[in-house]
């Protein structure tokens, strides 16, 4: 039986991932060809190539719907997340090319592995069966499980890398399972058939009841909602901190962007099974992430724990999206992208205070930063505002439309849950800023700043001020991009 | 041999994975479980796929032994990595960030 070819169309529609993969395998040859001294010019290319892929995926979003036999979908939906994805490699790859040389780990694999976990979250965002959807994850983790253990002769990178990597096998296996359960429920793995295959089903149904628990364990774990978060604060901690702002912005919203589409398409028939489960996660990922962030004393680990309670905020959108789709789905899409550039912006910011011998993460390294770096220490409280959610920042408008839209749907507590954890987030990025202005400098702080640095922070300052000022463009961008998910 | 056979040969091979991973503390062991989760989610779905005479259960499953296996390839070269800054296998002494 001969197969047809796809045709061209189709291959052109995935243009960004055929020209990621193919930059990367390059990247890894050159590396060879380079010497140690010059590999910072691996991390240009890289940033050429990312910026390419973004300039045309901005300028020409592929729109070919179902292709490879409903293998991927290239909609709306799919390019928002690669234009987010796109922005986060590239401001990774500018916080990185100075920090990596003071960490001494300017490499041109580190460079090559970020393009594979992007073409992975592609994958995932884009993918319209759970094999392809499996295969992004896969293909986006397992670059992330060596990014996090990069810094080889650090105990602490390597142990967070372990820790990563064994709950990260460990819950593909749990989330496989699930799928593999899915597949004999239904017949197929296309999110659109298993849909239709659920629809006929009782949801008294033991093994889809034991399927979606599975799958909501797979999917909480990759994005760390509480209680299945043990792992982040370590690899957060641990990881080279550029690592760091690109798993809390890239890889949770590649997460998110699997999850949603695979819980609002393919197991939609079974949502009032799934909607209580990501109701209590959400709620425990908002308390218990903004609660125990308050007792941390690295800034690392409260920012790790800050991201899980975010994750939680953007749970709200999808479980809303049970009752209202539009709305819950383009709050959770909207509030990944504004959080994006809040969360790389603070760990960035960590960066700037990083030089060759010292790794500055505890709060008390901050003390005295406003009196001797008064411009650093205010990027920082617009960030810090755009975390906590306050006016004129972006993260104002990301909060309000989640929030929104729970109250629409009816999800009123959750509401209520989110507005009074946001209180305690605020009380403890406040306790930041505070340090910075109030308390003596033990030791002056030292930065290191580089002109991509400097560039990548400045990209970041500006959209989360734009993005609170003007939020309409994305949020109509955003909607229209939800509206054809099918 | 009836469908349920082989589903109950993957439900109890995926059982004794999960186990191995949660009360084991050795790392390689740990992996070894891992592996056996995977299989028995292969033997899931090629009995699926048997039931239902669709091929797709045998692609998904080709697809997660080559994951499988560039998984292994990751995970050594990491406990590799952590053996030679820690001397142990042992997941309970690697603890410079608390759990």
């Amino acid at each position: 039986m001969a197969i047809p070819a796809p045709p061209l169309s189709e291959v052109l529609a995935l243009w960004p991932e055929i020209l990621l993969s193919v930059a990367a395998c390059a990247m890894l040859v050159i590396d060879l060809l380079t010497s140690r001294d010059r590999k910072a010019d691996i991390g240009w290319v890289c940033l050429g190539v990312v910026v390419l892929a973004l300039v045309g995926t901005l300028l020409h979003p592929p729109q070919a719907g179902s292709i490879f036999s409903g293998m991927f979908l290239a909609d709306g939906y799919a390019a928002f997340f690669k234009v987010l994805f796109l922005i986060a490699a590239a401001l990774t790859v500018l916080i990185s090319l100075r920090y990596l040389d003071d960490e001494g780990i300017q490499r041109g694999e580190y460079y090559a592995l970020l393009l594979f976990a992007t073409v992975g979250m592609m994958f995932m965002a884009g993918g319209g069966d759970f094999i392809s959807i499996y295969l992004g994850l896969e293909l986006m983790s397992l670059s992330t499980y060596v990014l996090v253990g990069f810094i080889r002769r650090d105990d602490a990178s390597t142990e967070g890398a372990v820790k990563y990597f064994l709950m990260g096998a460990f819950t593909s296996g749990i989330l496989l399972y699930g799928l593999a359960l899915l597949y004999g429920l239904t017949g197929s793995t296309n999110l659109a058939a298993v849909a239709q295959g659920l629809s006929g089903l009782s949801l008294d149904n033991p093994a889809l009841v034991l399927a979606t628990i599975l799958v909501v364990v797979g999917f909480g774990f990759k994005i760390a909602a509480v209680p299945f978060h043990m792992w982040a604060p370590d690899t957060y901690e641990g990881a080279p901190t550029s690592i760091t702002a690109f798993m809390s912005s890239a890889v949770k919203a590649a997460a998110m962007a699997g999850l949603a589409r695979v819980f609002i398409v393919a197991l939609f028939p079974s949502a009032e099974i799934w909607e209580v489960l990501w109701w209590i996660l959400a709620a425990l990922s908002m308390i218990l992430g903004n609660v125990v962030a308050i007792a941390q004393t690295s800034l690392k680990r409260m920012l790790a724990y800050s991201s899980i309670s975010h994750a939680g905020y953007a749970l709200i959108g999808v479980v809303a999206a049970t009752q209202a789709r539009e709305v819950g789905l383009a709050g959770a899409l909207f509030y990944m992208f504004v959080y994006l550039f809040a969360t790389m912006g603070t760990f960035s910011m960590l960066i700037l205070l990083t030089h060759r011998g010292f790794r500055s993460d505890k709060i008390a390294d901050f003390a005295g930063l406003g009196r001797s770096a008064p411009l650093a220490a205010f990027i920082y409280i617009i960030f810090f505002l755009s975390l906590a959610g306050i006016p004129p920042t972006a993260g104002f408008v990301g909060k309000l439309v989640v929030f929104r839209a729970a109250i629409e749907s009816g999800y009123v507590v959750l509401a209520v849950i989110g507005v009074a954890t946001s209180a305690i987030a605020a009380y403890y990025y406040f306790m930041v800023i505070k340090t910075m202005f109030m308390e003596e400098a033990v030791v002056q702080p030292q930065l290191s700043p580089s002109r991509p640095l400097a560039v990548g922070l400045g990209i970041m300052v500006v959209a989360t001020v734009l993005l609170g000022l003007f939020p309409a463009v994305v949020l109509n961008a955003v909607t229209e991009s939800v509206k054809l998910l099918q | 041999m009836p469908l349920s056979w082989y589903l109950v040969f993957g439900a109890l091979l995926f059982m004794i994975g999960v186990v191995g991973v949660l009360t084991r503390r050795n790392v390689i062991i740990v992996l070894m479980s891992i592996e056996l989760m995977l299989n028995a989610v292969n033997v899931t779905l090629i009995s699926f796929s048997h039931y239902l005479q669709d091929l797709r259960g045998q692609i998904f499953t080709l697809f997660i032994i080559a994951v499988a296996a560039s998984e292994a390839a990751i995970g050594l070269a990491l406990v590799i990595s952590m053996y030679r800054g820690k001397s142990t296998f042992n997941l309970d002494e690697v603890n410079v960030l608390k759990w």
